[in-house]
């Protein structure tokens, strides 16, 4: 019996140290676009081995959700694929909230054609029209005699997004367009066809494809970083007030080395 | 006498509870599948969304028309028939009729395990090498298109057809075929005026579920079928079934927005189709059944 009661006491005493310790880990709770999200994943990941005693957990409800949710408190981190809009800052401040953005890397996104496919340069407006439908065969645009076979993402991707944003000016694209729904897909689609142009993330290039310059910049890590290259855009971390404790170091470790390094990871261009 | 009778309503029972379990949560799902796709009833009209020609949901102002997609799933399924269906029946003679019994042991578990080949793998398959195959051979503009789906989605259901066809024929009585042969008909005579017609309500049962499974395939024609929102012209136009549009948006569509009710719509439009082909089986099989009588 004195055994028994001994033993519920240390059993009491080490569950009650168990769930204290649980209870008093810091936790990180970051929300917001899906397109952030494999870096705040993998960097949540690394950052949990560097500090075990804090819980990062990251869920990703796109953008508007994670700035909306960094307002309303119930996020200490925000992802986004964009800036912060006028609206949400005017919300912000009613509440007496001020977001501060962290640009943690940037997202390019490059035009691909078969690696036979002679041409090399497009514009802007030769892009837009291609997937407007209104360019429909190579020639028009110093190619072969061949018809433009144009792939794009599915409309809720934030690689479509960028594309709808940066070359269709949010234009429709046009339904003969064929929709694949990865980036490796897209690869794997335009490596197949000689008529067929697509786009993909700057870190998903190989050699079954070919790039394509953008109104004669090619596209790459230094244009994207530069601002040179249109079809880019900074992906951003919002905090609520300039960070402290868990938030600040989360923020240092993904602009840190080991954290840029996912970044690059990710297949997406380091800030620094 | 009592007792026997009471240890036999045990199983009873435990099998009744089991299968009305079974029953509740199908209408639970199906519940769920309504609740869910009629707030989309409210924004748009029935007729717009049935017959409307543009899919452009995430655009700002939205438009949900599905019958291309309507359209994309029955094509491909239409197909997939038109090129599975003929071969799994004769398949399925072969194996149950003809076949010396050495080569059916061989055959019919060889049969049985290409139905579990993962659709992704064949998807996978479409992609890699048909789609380039077709470019080059077919002079299509795209690889990824209608006849790359069905091509794939055919060889997914002759298994399933082949397997039940051949059951339903192999549990044709032997006295059947004795009769046959005793009144002087050839093989041929045999199987097809005497053995296939018996057969039939079975043959089409088979042929139903392989046409269903078809309806719902989802992997194979998000791989392999373009993905384009358009009525198909040709066997090598891009199409994107119903099936393929709620699982490329779905994982990223808001909860409770418009575009969510729109494709959980478009899934009960796909429990409707298969219901509907299963009403119409019945009727065949009922109207063949009285004009043998």
């Amino acid at each position: 019996m004195k055994k028994f009661v001994a033993f519920l006491a240390i059993f009491t005493l080490t569950l009650i140290g168990v769930l204290g310790g649980v209870a008093f880990a810091d936790e990180l709770v970051i929300n917001g676009s899906t397109t952030v999200l494999p870096i705040g994943q993998a960097a949540a990941e690394k950052f949990m081995e560097a500090y075990p005693d804090i819980t990062v957990s990251v869920s990703g409800g796109g953008s508007g959700n994670g700035i909306k949710a960094l307002i309303d408190g119930t996020t200490d981190i925000a992802m986004s694929s964009r800036f912060i809009k006028d609206k949400e800052v005017a919300m912000a401040v009613e509440k007496g909230r001020y977001p501060v953005p962290f640009a943690v890397a940037v997202d390019a996104l490059l035009p691909v054609v078969h690696p036979s496919n002679p041409v090399k340069d497009l514009t802007i407006e030769q892009l837009r029209n291609i997937y407007l439908g209104k360019i429909k065969n190579w020639k028009e645009v110093g190619g072969p005699d061949k018809r433009i076979v144009a792939v794009t993402r599915d409309t809720s991707s934030g690689t479509f997004e960028v594309w709808e944003e940066k070359v269709m000016d949010k234009k429709r694209i046009s339904p003969r367009a064929l929709v694949v729904a990865s980036n490796g897909a897209m690869v794997q689609t335009v490596a197949g066809n000689p008529a067929a142009i697509g786009y993909i993330g700057i870190g998903y290039l190989n050699d079954s494809v070919k790039a394509i310059a953008v109104g004669g910049i090619e596209g790459t890590p230094k244009t994207a970083l530069d601002g040179s290259y249109p079809i880019s855009r900074y992906l951003f971390m919002f905090t609520q007030g300039w960070p402290t404790g868990t938030a600040l170091k989360f923020i240092n470790f993904v602009l840190s080395d080991a954290g840029q390094e996912i970044v690059a990871s990710t297949g997406f261009i380091p800030v620094r | 006498m009592g007792n026997t009778l009471r240890g036999d309503k045990a199983p009873q029972r435990i099998i009744q509870t089991i299968s009305i379990i079974g029953v509740a949560i199908m209408l639970f799902i199906l519940f769920f599948l309504v609740k869910e796709s009629i707030p989309i009833l409210k924004e748009v009209s029935i007729f717009q969304l049935l017959f409307g020609m543009e899919w452009y949901p995430t655009y700002d102002p939205p438009d949900y028309g599905m019958f291309p997609l309507i359209v994309g799933s029955l094509s491909v399924t239409l197909a997939a028939s038109i090129l599975a269906v003929p071969l799994s029946i004769m398949l399925a003679v072969f194996i149950s009729e003809i076949c010396p019994r050495k080569l059916k042991e061989l055959l019919k578990p060889v049969i049985e395990i290409l139905g579990f080949f993962p659709s992704v793998v064949l998807g996978f398959i479409g992609m890699v090498v048909l789609a380039p195959w077709m470019i080059q051979h077919l002079e299509a503009y795209s690889g990824l298109n209608l006849l790359n789906a069905a091509f794939l989605m055919g060889i997914m259901i002759i298994p399933t057809v082949t397997s039940l066809a051949e059951d339903s024929l192999a549990s044709i009585p032997k006295d059947l075929r004795d009769a046959s042969y005793a009144l002087g008909a050839t093989r041929l005579e045999t199987i097809t005026k005497v053995v296939l017609p018996a057969a039939l309500p079975g043959i089409l049962q088979a042929v139903l579920l392989g046409v269903m499974r078809a309806i719902g395939e989802t992997m194979v024609v998000l791989m392999a079928a373009g993905g384009a929102a358009i009525i198909p012209l040709s066997l090598t136009d891009p199409v994107r079934p119903l099936t393929s549009t709620i699982a490329s948006e779905m994982g990223e569509t808001p909860v409770g927005s418009i575009h969510y009710h729109a494709l959980f719509f478009a899934g009960l439009l796909l429990l409707l189709l298969t219901l509907g082909l299963n009403l119409l089986a019945m009727f065949i099989e009922r109207r063949a059944r009285r004009l043998r009588a």
